[in-house]
Protein backbone atom coordinates (compact mmCIF):
# COMPACT_ATOMS: atom_id res chain seq x y z
CA UNK A 1 0.00 0.00 0.00
CA UNK A 2 2.75 2.33 1.33
CA UNK A 3 5.77 2.55 -1.32
CA UNK A 4 9.30 2.91 0.07
CA UNK A 5 9.63 6.42 -0.96
CA UNK A 6 6.51 7.07 1.33
CA UNK A 7 7.51 4.97 3.86
CA UNK A 8 11.34 7.17 4.05
CA UNK A 9 9.74 10.32 3.72
CA UNK A 10 7.06 9.61 6.51
CA UNK A 11 10.64 8.42 8.57
CA UNK A 12 12.80 11.24 7.44
CA UNK A 13 9.90 13.77 8.30
CA UNK A 14 8.98 12.11 11.51
CA UNK A 15 12.53 12.42 12.97
CA UNK A 16 12.36 16.41 11.80
CA UNK A 17 9.14 16.85 13.65
CA UNK A 18 10.05 14.42 16.72
CA UNK A 19 12.23 17.51 17.89
CA UNK A 20 9.12 19.62 18.27
CA UNK A 21 7.64 16.82 20.18
CA UNK A 22 11.00 16.52 22.27
CA UNK A 23 10.78 20.73 22.79
CA UNK A 24 7.26 20.45 24.00
CA UNK A 25 8.25 17.15 26.49
CA UNK A 26 10.61 19.57 27.92
CA UNK A 27 7.78 22.63 27.91
CA UNK A 28 4.54 20.28 28.03
CA UNK A 29 4.84 17.76 30.64
CA UNK A 30 8.43 18.14 32.06
CA UNK A 31 7.70 22.03 33.15
CA UNK A 32 4.01 22.03 32.78
CA UNK A 33 3.82 25.07 30.84
CA UNK A 34 1.77 24.85 27.39
CA UNK A 35 4.40 26.63 25.43
CA UNK A 36 2.02 28.92 22.89
CA UNK A 37 5.53 29.81 21.35
CA UNK A 38 5.89 26.85 19.16
CA UNK A 39 4.44 28.00 15.97
CA UNK A 40 6.52 31.27 15.73
CA UNK A 41 9.66 29.94 16.97
CA UNK A 42 9.16 26.81 14.64
CA UNK A 43 8.55 29.16 11.53
CA UNK A 44 11.11 31.67 13.10
CA UNK A 45 13.53 28.58 12.57
CA UNK A 46 13.20 28.22 9.47
CA UNK A 47 13.06 31.39 8.45
CA UNK A 48 16.88 32.09 9.99
CA UNK A 49 17.89 28.35 8.90
CA UNK A 50 16.63 29.71 5.05
CA UNK A 51 18.09 32.90 4.91
CA UNK A 52 21.66 31.86 5.93
CA UNK A 53 21.47 29.15 3.57
CA UNK A 54 20.61 31.15 1.09
CA UNK A 55 23.38 33.36 2.11
CA UNK A 56 25.79 30.27 1.77
CA UNK A 57 25.71 29.14 5.25
CA UNK A 58 23.76 25.98 5.74
CA UNK A 59 25.33 25.14 8.70
CA UNK A 60 25.54 27.95 10.11
CA UNK A 61 22.02 29.33 9.88
CA UNK A 62 20.92 25.58 11.55
CA UNK A 63 22.95 26.83 14.92
CA UNK A 64 22.01 30.71 14.61
CA UNK A 65 18.17 29.11 14.01
CA UNK A 66 18.58 28.09 17.44
CA UNK A 67 19.77 30.81 19.13
CA UNK A 68 16.92 32.59 17.76
CA UNK A 69 14.67 30.29 19.15
CA UNK A 70 16.49 30.65 22.66
CA UNK A 71 15.49 33.71 22.61
CA UNK A 72 11.89 33.34 21.63
CA UNK A 73 11.60 31.35 24.78
CA UNK A 74 13.66 33.57 26.86
CA UNK A 75 10.88 36.28 26.28
CA UNK A 76 8.36 34.46 26.75
CA UNK A 77 10.22 33.27 30.44
CA UNK A 78 10.79 36.96 30.86
CA UNK A 79 6.89 37.49 30.35
CA UNK A 80 6.35 35.14 32.62
CA UNK A 81 8.76 35.12 35.62
CA UNK A 82 9.47 38.99 35.96
CA UNK A 83 6.45 40.32 34.36
CA UNK A 84 3.90 38.03 36.33
CA UNK A 85 2.05 37.27 32.62
CA UNK A 86 0.50 34.25 32.52
CA UNK A 87 2.13 31.22 30.85
CA UNK A 88 -0.22 30.70 28.17
CA UNK A 89 -0.92 34.14 27.04
CA UNK A 90 2.94 34.75 27.49
CA UNK A 91 3.59 32.35 24.56
CA UNK A 92 0.56 33.90 22.55
CA UNK A 93 1.79 37.71 23.21
CA UNK A 94 5.93 35.92 22.04
CA UNK A 95 3.83 34.09 18.91
CA UNK A 96 2.03 37.24 17.90
CA UNK A 97 4.78 39.65 17.75
CA UNK A 98 7.07 36.59 16.16
CA UNK A 99 4.69 36.71 13.47
CA UNK A 100 6.31 39.87 12.04
CA UNK A 101 9.86 39.01 13.30
CA UNK A 102 10.04 36.12 10.80
CA UNK A 103 8.91 38.14 7.98
CA UNK A 104 11.14 40.29 8.87
CA UNK A 105 13.90 38.15 8.85
CA UNK A 106 12.50 36.34 5.08
CA UNK A 107 13.17 40.34 4.10
CA UNK A 108 9.12 41.19 4.62
CA UNK A 109 8.22 38.45 1.84
CA UNK A 110 6.27 35.52 3.04
CA UNK A 111 8.23 32.81 1.00
CA UNK A 112 11.90 31.85 0.60
CA UNK A 113 12.99 29.59 -2.11
CA UNK A 114 15.94 27.42 -2.02
CA UNK A 115 16.10 24.96 -4.89
CA UNK A 116 19.74 25.78 -5.87
CA UNK A 117 21.02 26.20 -2.32
CA UNK A 118 23.08 24.24 -0.95
CA UNK A 119 21.59 22.63 2.23
CA UNK A 120 23.13 20.42 5.16
CA UNK A 121 21.16 17.72 3.19
CA UNK A 122 22.99 18.41 -0.25
CA UNK A 123 26.52 18.89 1.61
CA UNK A 124 26.30 15.38 3.37
CA UNK A 125 24.59 13.97 -0.23
CA UNK A 126 28.01 15.28 -1.55
CA UNK A 127 30.14 13.61 1.34
CA UNK A 128 27.82 9.80 1.39
CA UNK A 129 27.37 9.51 -2.46
CA UNK A 130 24.59 10.55 -4.74
CA UNK A 131 22.37 7.11 -3.66
CA UNK A 132 23.23 7.14 -0.08
CA UNK A 133 19.89 7.38 2.38
CA UNK A 134 21.54 11.10 3.48
CA UNK A 135 18.05 12.70 4.50
CA UNK A 136 17.07 9.37 6.63
CA UNK A 137 20.68 9.85 7.75
CA UNK A 138 20.88 13.31 9.18
CA UNK A 139 17.80 13.42 10.19
CA UNK A 140 17.79 10.31 12.13
CA UNK A 141 20.89 11.29 13.56
CA UNK A 142 19.37 15.16 14.82
CA UNK A 143 16.56 13.34 16.62
CA UNK A 144 18.60 10.75 18.28
CA UNK A 145 21.15 13.32 19.17
CA UNK A 146 19.05 15.88 20.74
CA UNK A 147 16.94 12.99 22.21
CA UNK A 148 20.33 11.29 24.11
CA UNK A 149 21.00 15.16 25.22
CA UNK A 150 17.41 16.03 26.69
CA UNK A 151 17.83 12.62 28.14
CA UNK A 152 21.42 13.19 29.92
CA UNK A 153 20.27 16.69 30.53
CA UNK A 154 16.80 16.08 32.73
CA UNK A 155 19.55 14.04 35.19
CA UNK A 156 22.17 16.85 35.56
CA UNK A 157 21.73 19.12 38.48
CA UNK A 158 19.92 21.30 36.58
CA UNK A 159 17.73 19.09 34.46
CA UNK A 160 16.53 17.46 38.14
CA UNK A 161 16.11 21.22 39.12
CA UNK A 162 13.98 22.08 36.20
CA UNK A 163 12.14 18.92 36.59
CA UNK A 164 10.74 19.56 40.40
CA UNK A 165 9.40 22.65 39.40
CA UNK A 166 7.04 21.71 36.86
CA UNK A 167 6.21 18.78 39.44
CA UNK A 168 6.48 20.53 42.53
CA UNK A 169 6.20 23.93 42.80
CA UNK A 170 5.30 24.25 46.40
CA UNK A 171 8.79 22.10 47.64
CA UNK A 172 10.82 24.31 44.77
CA UNK A 173 10.31 27.16 46.17
CA UNK A 174 11.46 25.70 50.33
CA UNK A 175 14.53 24.79 48.26
CA UNK A 176 17.40 25.95 46.88
CA UNK A 177 16.12 26.42 43.13
CA UNK A 178 15.47 29.86 41.77
CA UNK A 179 11.95 29.02 39.78
CA UNK A 180 12.60 32.18 37.89
CA UNK A 181 15.65 30.76 36.17
CA UNK A 182 14.65 27.17 36.14
CA UNK A 183 11.38 28.01 34.02
CA UNK A 184 13.87 30.29 31.42
CA UNK A 185 16.38 27.26 31.13
CA UNK A 186 13.50 25.29 30.79
CA UNK A 187 11.54 27.82 27.96
CA UNK A 188 15.45 28.71 26.28
CA UNK A 189 15.77 24.68 25.67
CA UNK A 190 12.70 24.06 24.45
CA UNK A 191 12.54 27.06 21.75
CA UNK A 192 15.97 26.15 20.38
CA UNK A 193 14.84 23.00 19.94
CA UNK A 194 11.55 23.79 18.52
CA UNK A 195 13.43 26.50 15.97
CA UNK A 196 16.29 23.51 15.42
CA UNK A 197 13.43 21.44 13.94
CA UNK A 198 12.17 24.25 11.84
CA UNK A 199 15.32 25.21 10.20
CA UNK A 200 16.45 21.35 9.18
CA UNK A 201 12.95 20.86 7.74
CA UNK A 202 13.54 24.16 5.31
CA UNK A 203 16.95 23.10 4.22
CA UNK A 204 14.92 19.54 3.86
CA UNK A 205 12.35 20.77 1.74
CA UNK A 206 14.22 23.46 0.19
CA UNK A 207 11.68 26.31 0.97
CA UNK A 208 10.33 28.33 4.10
CA UNK A 209 6.86 29.83 4.24
CA UNK A 210 5.48 32.03 7.03
CA UNK A 211 2.55 29.80 7.75
CA UNK A 212 4.85 27.09 8.26
CA UNK A 213 4.98 26.84 11.80
CA UNK A 214 1.29 27.41 12.27
CA UNK A 215 -0.56 24.24 14.25
CA UNK A 216 2.85 22.86 15.30
CA UNK A 217 1.83 23.31 19.08
CA UNK A 218 -0.84 20.52 17.92
CA UNK A 219 1.24 18.66 15.60
CA UNK A 220 3.55 18.19 18.49
CA UNK A 221 1.55 17.46 21.36
CA UNK A 222 -0.43 14.55 19.03
CA UNK A 223 2.92 13.14 18.76
CA UNK A 224 3.72 13.27 22.28
CA UNK A 225 0.60 11.66 23.37
CA UNK A 226 1.06 8.97 20.36
CA UNK A 227 4.10 8.34 21.82
CA UNK A 228 3.11 8.11 25.40
CA UNK A 229 -0.11 5.93 24.75
CA UNK A 230 2.20 3.47 23.31
CA UNK A 231 5.60 3.48 25.77
CA UNK A 232 3.52 3.86 28.41
CA UNK A 233 4.76 4.89 32.16
CA UNK A 234 8.48 4.91 32.28
CA UNK A 235 11.71 6.45 33.16
CA UNK A 236 12.78 9.74 31.33
CA UNK A 237 14.52 8.55 28.39
CA UNK A 238 11.60 6.02 27.79
CA UNK A 239 9.38 8.90 27.67
CA UNK A 240 11.48 10.90 25.20
CA UNK A 241 12.64 8.10 23.04
CA UNK A 242 8.48 7.45 22.81
CA UNK A 243 8.37 11.28 21.98
CA UNK A 244 10.78 10.48 18.65
CA UNK A 245 8.59 7.29 17.80
CA UNK A 246 4.90 8.94 18.63
CA UNK A 247 6.47 11.91 15.92
CA UNK A 248 7.12 8.88 13.23
CA UNK A 249 4.05 7.26 14.03
CA UNK A 250 2.07 10.71 13.51
CA UNK A 251 3.60 11.10 10.08
CA UNK A 252 2.95 7.72 8.87
CA UNK A 253 -1.06 8.20 9.81
CA UNK A 254 -0.74 10.96 7.47
CA UNK A 255 1.07 9.53 5.05
CA UNK A 256 -1.86 6.99 5.09
CA UNK A 257 -4.41 9.74 5.14
CA UNK A 258 -2.53 11.45 2.02
CA UNK A 259 -2.95 7.72 0.52
CA UNK A 260 -6.29 7.54 1.08
CA UNK A 261 -6.43 10.92 -1.27
CA UNK A 262 -7.87 12.98 1.28
CA UNK A 263 -7.33 16.70 0.66
CA UNK A 264 -4.15 17.85 2.46
CA UNK A 265 -6.29 20.82 4.26
CA UNK A 266 -7.94 18.36 6.42
CA UNK A 267 -4.75 17.42 8.27
CA UNK A 268 -5.06 20.17 10.86
CA UNK A 269 -8.53 18.93 11.56
CA UNK A 270 -7.46 15.39 11.70
CA UNK A 271 -4.80 16.64 14.08
CA UNK A 272 -7.01 18.67 16.34
CA UNK A 273 -9.22 15.64 16.21
CA UNK A 274 -6.54 13.22 17.16
CA UNK A 275 -4.76 15.69 19.87
CA UNK A 276 -8.71 16.34 21.80
CA UNK A 277 -8.91 12.18 21.67
CA UNK A 278 -5.42 11.65 22.96
CA UNK A 279 -5.79 14.11 25.89
CA UNK A 280 -9.00 12.97 27.00
CA UNK A 281 -8.63 9.42 26.82
CA UNK A 282 -7.16 8.88 30.60
CA UNK A 283 -10.21 11.09 31.49
CA UNK A 284 -13.02 8.86 29.71
CA UNK A 285 -11.15 5.64 30.90
CA UNK A 286 -11.38 6.84 34.51
CA UNK A 287 -14.79 7.24 34.10
CA UNK A 288 -16.16 4.56 32.02
CA UNK A 289 -14.23 2.37 34.49
CA UNK A 290 -16.49 3.93 37.59
CA UNK A 291 -19.03 3.71 35.19
CA UNK A 292 -18.98 -0.09 34.79
CA UNK A 293 -18.11 -0.85 38.50
CA UNK A 294 -21.60 1.26 39.30
CA UNK A 295 -23.67 -0.76 37.13
CA UNK A 296 -22.26 -4.01 38.51
CA UNK A 297 -23.00 -3.27 41.92
CA UNK A 298 -26.20 -2.00 41.18
CA UNK A 299 -27.14 -4.94 39.45
CA UNK A 300 -25.83 -7.10 41.96
CA UNK A 301 -28.12 -5.85 44.63
CA UNK A 302 -30.69 -6.30 41.94
CA UNK A 303 -31.76 -2.28 42.00
CA UNK A 304 -32.28 0.13 39.31
CA UNK A 305 -32.37 3.08 41.08
CA UNK A 306 -29.90 5.90 40.22
CA UNK A 307 -28.10 3.72 37.43
CA UNK B 1 25.19 29.36 64.85
CA UNK B 2 21.82 31.07 64.83
CA UNK B 3 21.75 34.83 66.12
CA UNK B 4 18.27 36.56 66.09
CA UNK B 5 18.82 40.21 66.81
CA UNK B 6 15.61 42.17 67.78
CA UNK B 7 13.11 40.84 64.65
CA UNK B 8 10.09 42.16 63.92
CA UNK B 9 7.24 41.67 61.55
CA UNK B 10 3.57 43.33 61.38
CA UNK B 11 1.51 42.27 58.62
CA UNK B 12 -1.00 44.80 57.30
CA UNK B 13 0.83 47.83 59.08
CA UNK B 14 -1.38 51.26 59.41
CA UNK B 15 -4.89 48.93 58.74
CA UNK B 16 -7.45 47.62 60.81
CA UNK B 17 -5.94 44.09 60.55
CA UNK B 18 -2.59 44.90 61.68
CA UNK B 19 -1.01 42.43 63.48
CA UNK B 20 2.21 42.28 65.22
CA UNK B 21 3.63 38.49 64.59
CA UNK B 22 6.48 38.68 65.48
CA UNK B 23 8.00 41.64 68.11
CA UNK B 24 11.57 42.25 68.84
CA UNK B 25 12.56 38.80 69.04
CA UNK B 26 15.86 37.95 69.69
CA UNK B 27 17.62 34.43 70.41
CA UNK B 28 20.78 32.40 69.94
CA UNK B 29 21.25 28.79 69.08
CA UNK B 30 24.83 27.39 69.77
CA UNK B 31 25.64 24.65 67.20
CA UNK B 32 24.17 21.01 68.15
CA UNK B 33 21.56 22.71 69.35
CA UNK B 34 18.02 21.34 69.07
CA UNK B 35 15.10 23.75 70.39
CA UNK B 36 11.35 22.84 70.50
CA UNK B 37 8.77 25.50 70.19
CA UNK B 38 5.42 25.60 71.73
CA UNK B 39 2.98 28.24 71.22
CA UNK B 40 -1.15 28.42 70.64
CA UNK B 41 -1.96 29.11 67.17
CA UNK B 42 -1.19 32.66 65.89
CA UNK B 43 1.66 32.96 68.54
CA UNK B 44 3.97 33.46 65.50
CA UNK B 45 5.76 30.18 65.05
CA UNK B 46 5.31 30.24 61.77
CA UNK B 47 6.19 32.98 61.04
CA UNK B 48 9.13 33.41 63.03
CA UNK B 49 10.40 30.10 60.65
CA UNK B 50 9.42 32.36 57.68
CA UNK B 51 11.98 35.07 58.99
CA UNK B 52 14.82 32.59 59.48
CA UNK B 53 14.37 31.16 56.06
CA UNK B 54 13.76 34.02 54.42
CA UNK B 55 9.91 33.06 53.05
CA UNK B 56 8.61 36.51 54.78
CA UNK B 57 10.83 39.64 54.80
CA UNK B 58 11.46 40.98 57.64
CA UNK B 59 10.53 44.68 58.97
CA UNK B 60 13.42 45.35 61.30
CA UNK B 61 16.35 43.29 63.16
CA UNK B 62 19.49 41.18 61.51
CA UNK B 63 19.48 37.40 61.17
CA UNK B 64 23.27 35.48 61.55
CA UNK B 65 23.42 32.14 60.29
CA UNK B 66 27.54 30.64 61.38
CA UNK B 67 28.38 34.14 61.65
CA UNK B 68 26.89 35.25 57.67
CA UNK B 69 24.13 38.22 57.88
CA UNK B 70 21.71 36.46 55.84
CA UNK B 71 18.92 38.90 56.45
CA UNK B 72 18.63 40.11 52.82
CA UNK B 73 19.57 36.96 51.42
CA UNK B 74 16.86 35.31 48.94
CA UNK B 75 14.79 32.57 50.08
CA UNK B 76 16.29 30.28 47.18
CA UNK B 77 20.10 30.96 48.71
CA UNK B 78 19.66 30.72 52.28
CA UNK B 79 18.09 27.17 51.49
CA UNK B 80 21.08 25.60 50.59
CA UNK B 81 21.72 26.16 54.09
CA UNK B 82 18.41 25.78 55.82
CA UNK B 83 16.83 21.97 55.79
CA UNK B 84 13.03 22.71 56.35
CA UNK B 85 10.01 20.63 56.73
CA UNK B 86 6.26 21.01 56.59
CA UNK B 87 3.13 19.86 57.62
CA UNK B 88 2.16 18.69 54.58
CA UNK B 89 3.67 15.43 53.63
CA UNK B 90 2.93 16.18 49.99
CA UNK B 91 5.05 19.63 50.29
CA UNK B 92 8.53 18.21 50.13
CA UNK B 93 8.96 16.07 47.49
CA UNK B 94 8.03 15.84 43.51
CA UNK B 95 5.76 13.10 43.04
CA UNK B 96 6.81 12.36 39.45
CA UNK B 97 10.02 11.96 40.11
CA UNK B 98 11.90 8.68 41.56
CA UNK B 99 12.81 8.07 44.81
CA UNK B 100 16.05 7.78 43.99
CA UNK B 101 15.88 11.15 41.68
CA UNK B 102 14.26 13.08 44.49
CA UNK B 103 17.97 12.33 46.40
CA UNK B 104 19.73 13.20 43.58
CA UNK B 105 18.16 17.09 43.75
CA UNK B 106 18.34 17.21 47.22
CA UNK B 107 21.69 15.55 47.29
CA UNK B 108 23.63 17.94 44.40
CA UNK B 109 21.88 21.30 45.14
CA UNK B 110 22.92 21.18 48.84
CA UNK B 111 26.94 19.85 48.36
CA UNK B 112 29.41 21.86 47.34
CA UNK B 113 29.00 21.27 43.54
CA UNK B 114 29.04 24.53 41.34
CA UNK B 115 28.77 22.85 38.00
CA UNK B 116 24.55 22.72 36.65
CA UNK B 117 25.66 19.78 34.89
CA UNK B 118 27.04 17.54 38.14
CA UNK B 119 24.89 14.33 37.93
CA UNK B 120 24.85 11.51 41.43
CA UNK B 121 28.23 9.04 40.48
CA UNK B 122 26.95 5.36 41.45
CA UNK B 123 28.72 5.47 44.50
CA UNK B 124 26.42 8.26 45.86
CA UNK B 125 24.01 6.14 44.77
CA UNK B 126 24.64 3.03 46.95
CA UNK B 127 25.25 5.69 49.71
CA UNK B 128 21.32 6.98 49.51
CA UNK B 129 20.50 3.39 49.30
CA UNK B 130 21.98 2.83 52.19
CA UNK B 131 20.87 6.00 54.22
CA UNK B 132 17.19 5.06 52.73
CA UNK B 133 17.73 1.46 54.40
CA UNK B 134 18.16 2.91 57.50
CA UNK B 135 14.81 4.50 58.06
CA UNK B 136 13.85 1.31 58.07
CA UNK B 137 10.84 1.50 55.66
CA UNK B 138 12.12 -1.07 53.26
CA UNK B 139 12.26 2.50 50.61
CA UNK B 140 16.04 1.44 49.30
CA UNK B 141 14.11 -1.50 47.38
CA UNK B 142 12.03 1.41 45.40
CA UNK B 143 14.38 3.55 44.52
CA UNK B 144 13.11 3.91 40.88
CA UNK B 145 9.41 4.13 41.97
CA UNK B 146 7.63 7.79 42.07
CA UNK B 147 7.17 9.13 45.08
CA UNK B 148 3.61 9.74 44.32
CA UNK B 149 3.12 5.95 44.99
CA UNK B 150 4.88 6.26 48.81
CA UNK B 151 2.24 7.07 51.73
CA UNK B 152 2.44 10.26 53.80
CA UNK B 153 4.50 8.71 56.54
CA UNK B 154 7.10 7.08 54.08
CA UNK B 155 6.74 10.27 52.00
CA UNK B 156 7.70 12.80 55.10
CA UNK B 157 10.26 10.26 55.75
CA UNK B 158 11.86 10.90 52.44
CA UNK B 159 11.64 14.53 52.96
CA UNK B 160 13.69 14.02 56.27
CA UNK B 161 16.53 12.35 54.41
CA UNK B 162 16.41 14.78 51.61
CA UNK B 163 16.81 17.73 54.17
CA UNK B 164 19.63 16.09 55.76
CA UNK B 165 21.54 14.20 53.08
CA UNK B 166 24.08 16.86 52.84
CA UNK B 167 24.16 17.92 56.51
CA UNK B 168 22.94 21.56 56.65
CA UNK B 169 23.60 24.19 59.03
CA UNK B 170 19.85 24.70 60.50
CA UNK B 171 17.14 22.43 60.39
CA UNK B 172 13.49 23.35 60.09
CA UNK B 173 10.63 21.50 61.93
CA UNK B 174 7.44 22.84 61.59
CA UNK B 175 4.65 20.29 62.73
CA UNK B 176 6.26 17.82 60.13
CA UNK B 177 4.77 14.63 62.22
CA UNK B 178 0.88 16.50 62.74
CA UNK B 179 -0.47 15.39 59.63
CA UNK B 180 0.74 11.43 60.48
CA UNK B 181 -1.26 9.10 62.32
CA UNK B 182 0.60 8.77 65.91
CA UNK B 183 2.02 5.17 64.70
CA UNK B 184 3.90 6.98 61.74
CA UNK B 185 4.06 10.17 63.77
CA UNK B 186 6.43 8.61 66.33
CA UNK B 187 8.66 6.69 63.98
CA UNK B 188 8.83 9.80 62.13
CA UNK B 189 9.60 11.89 65.64
CA UNK B 190 12.31 8.47 66.67
CA UNK B 191 13.70 9.10 63.12
CA UNK B 192 14.49 12.86 63.36
CA UNK B 193 15.74 12.56 67.02
CA UNK B 194 18.28 10.16 65.48
CA UNK B 195 19.67 11.92 62.36
CA UNK B 196 19.60 15.20 64.21
CA UNK B 197 21.74 13.58 67.60
CA UNK B 198 24.19 11.58 64.70
CA UNK B 199 24.64 14.52 62.28
CA UNK B 200 24.56 17.10 64.94
CA UNK B 201 22.63 19.26 63.57
CA UNK B 202 21.28 22.63 64.75
CA UNK B 203 17.42 22.33 65.01
CA UNK B 204 14.09 23.64 66.15
CA UNK B 205 10.50 22.37 66.07
CA UNK B 206 7.64 23.52 66.47
CA UNK B 207 4.98 21.62 67.70
CA UNK B 208 1.89 20.85 69.03
CA UNK B 209 2.22 18.35 71.05
CA UNK B 210 4.23 18.57 74.73
CA UNK B 211 5.09 15.79 74.86
CA UNK B 212 7.43 15.44 71.89
CA UNK B 213 8.15 19.19 72.84
CA UNK B 214 10.02 18.06 76.37
CA UNK B 215 11.64 14.70 75.17
CA UNK B 216 13.02 16.02 72.26
CA UNK B 217 15.96 18.24 72.15
CA UNK B 218 17.91 19.83 74.61
CA UNK B 219 15.91 23.45 75.31
CA UNK B 220 12.16 24.17 74.58
CA UNK B 221 11.09 27.10 73.73
CA UNK B 222 7.45 28.97 74.48
CA UNK B 223 5.83 31.24 72.04
CA UNK B 224 2.98 33.76 72.85
CA UNK B 225 2.03 37.17 70.83
CA UNK B 226 5.05 37.09 68.57
CA UNK B 227 7.26 37.09 72.12
CA UNK B 228 9.39 34.19 73.40
CA UNK B 229 8.02 33.58 76.64
CA UNK B 230 9.58 31.36 78.18
CA UNK B 231 12.99 29.52 78.05
CA UNK B 232 13.97 26.20 79.45
CA UNK B 233 16.75 24.34 79.29
CA UNK B 234 19.77 22.44 81.23
CA UNK B 235 18.94 20.91 84.67
CA UNK B 236 15.60 22.94 85.00
CA UNK B 237 13.78 21.36 81.92
CA UNK B 238 15.26 17.81 83.06
CA UNK B 239 12.89 18.17 86.16
CA UNK B 240 10.26 19.33 84.04
CA UNK B 241 7.19 16.80 83.80
CA UNK B 242 4.61 16.91 81.32
CA UNK B 243 2.06 18.02 83.57
CA UNK B 244 4.48 20.97 85.05
CA UNK B 245 5.10 22.43 81.51
CA UNK B 246 1.95 22.26 80.40
CA UNK B 247 1.20 24.61 83.72
CA UNK B 248 3.75 26.53 82.81
CA UNK B 249 2.58 27.08 79.12
CA UNK B 250 -1.01 28.07 80.80
CA UNK B 251 0.48 30.39 83.24
CA UNK B 252 2.28 32.03 79.74
CA UNK B 253 0.15 31.64 77.21
CA UNK B 254 -3.62 33.11 77.57
CA UNK B 255 -5.09 30.91 75.30
CA UNK B 256 -4.65 26.47 75.42
CA UNK B 257 -2.12 24.44 73.81
CA UNK B 258 -4.46 22.75 71.20
CA UNK B 259 -7.99 23.69 71.45
CA UNK B 260 -9.88 20.97 70.84
CA UNK B 261 -7.72 18.56 72.69
CA UNK B 262 -7.94 21.00 75.70
CA UNK B 263 -11.27 21.17 74.96
CA UNK B 264 -11.66 17.18 74.93
CA UNK B 265 -9.62 16.82 78.11
CA UNK B 266 -11.36 19.57 80.59
CA UNK B 267 -14.79 18.78 79.28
Amino acid sequence: MLSMTVVTGALELGCIYALVALALFLSFRILNIADMTTDGSFTLGCAVSAVMAVAGHPLLGIFLAMAAGSLAGFITAALQTRLGVPSILAGIITNTGLYTVNLAVMGFSSNVNMLKTTTVFSVLQSLLGKDSPYKLVLSFFTAAAVCALVVWFLNTRLGLSIRATGDNPDMVRASSINTGFTVTVGLCAANAITALSGAVLAQYQKTADINLGTGMVIIGLASLIIGETIFGRGGIALKAVGAVVGSVIYRFIIAVALRMNLPSECLKLISAVIVALAISMPYLQKKMRFCQKRRAACSGEGETAQC
Amino acid sequence: MLKLSHISKTFNPGTVNEKSALSDISLSLETGEFVTIIGSNGAGKSTLFGAISGSLPTDSGRILLDGTDITRLPEYKRSKYIGRMFQDPLKGTAPHMTIEENLALAYLRASGRTSPFSMVSRAERERFREQLSQLGLGLESRMKQPVGLLSGGQRQALTLLMATVVTPKLLLLDEHTAALDPATAEKVLALTGDIVQKEHITCMMITHNIESALTLGNRTIIMSGGKIVFSLSGKEREGMTLESLMELFRQYTSKNLDSDKMLLREM
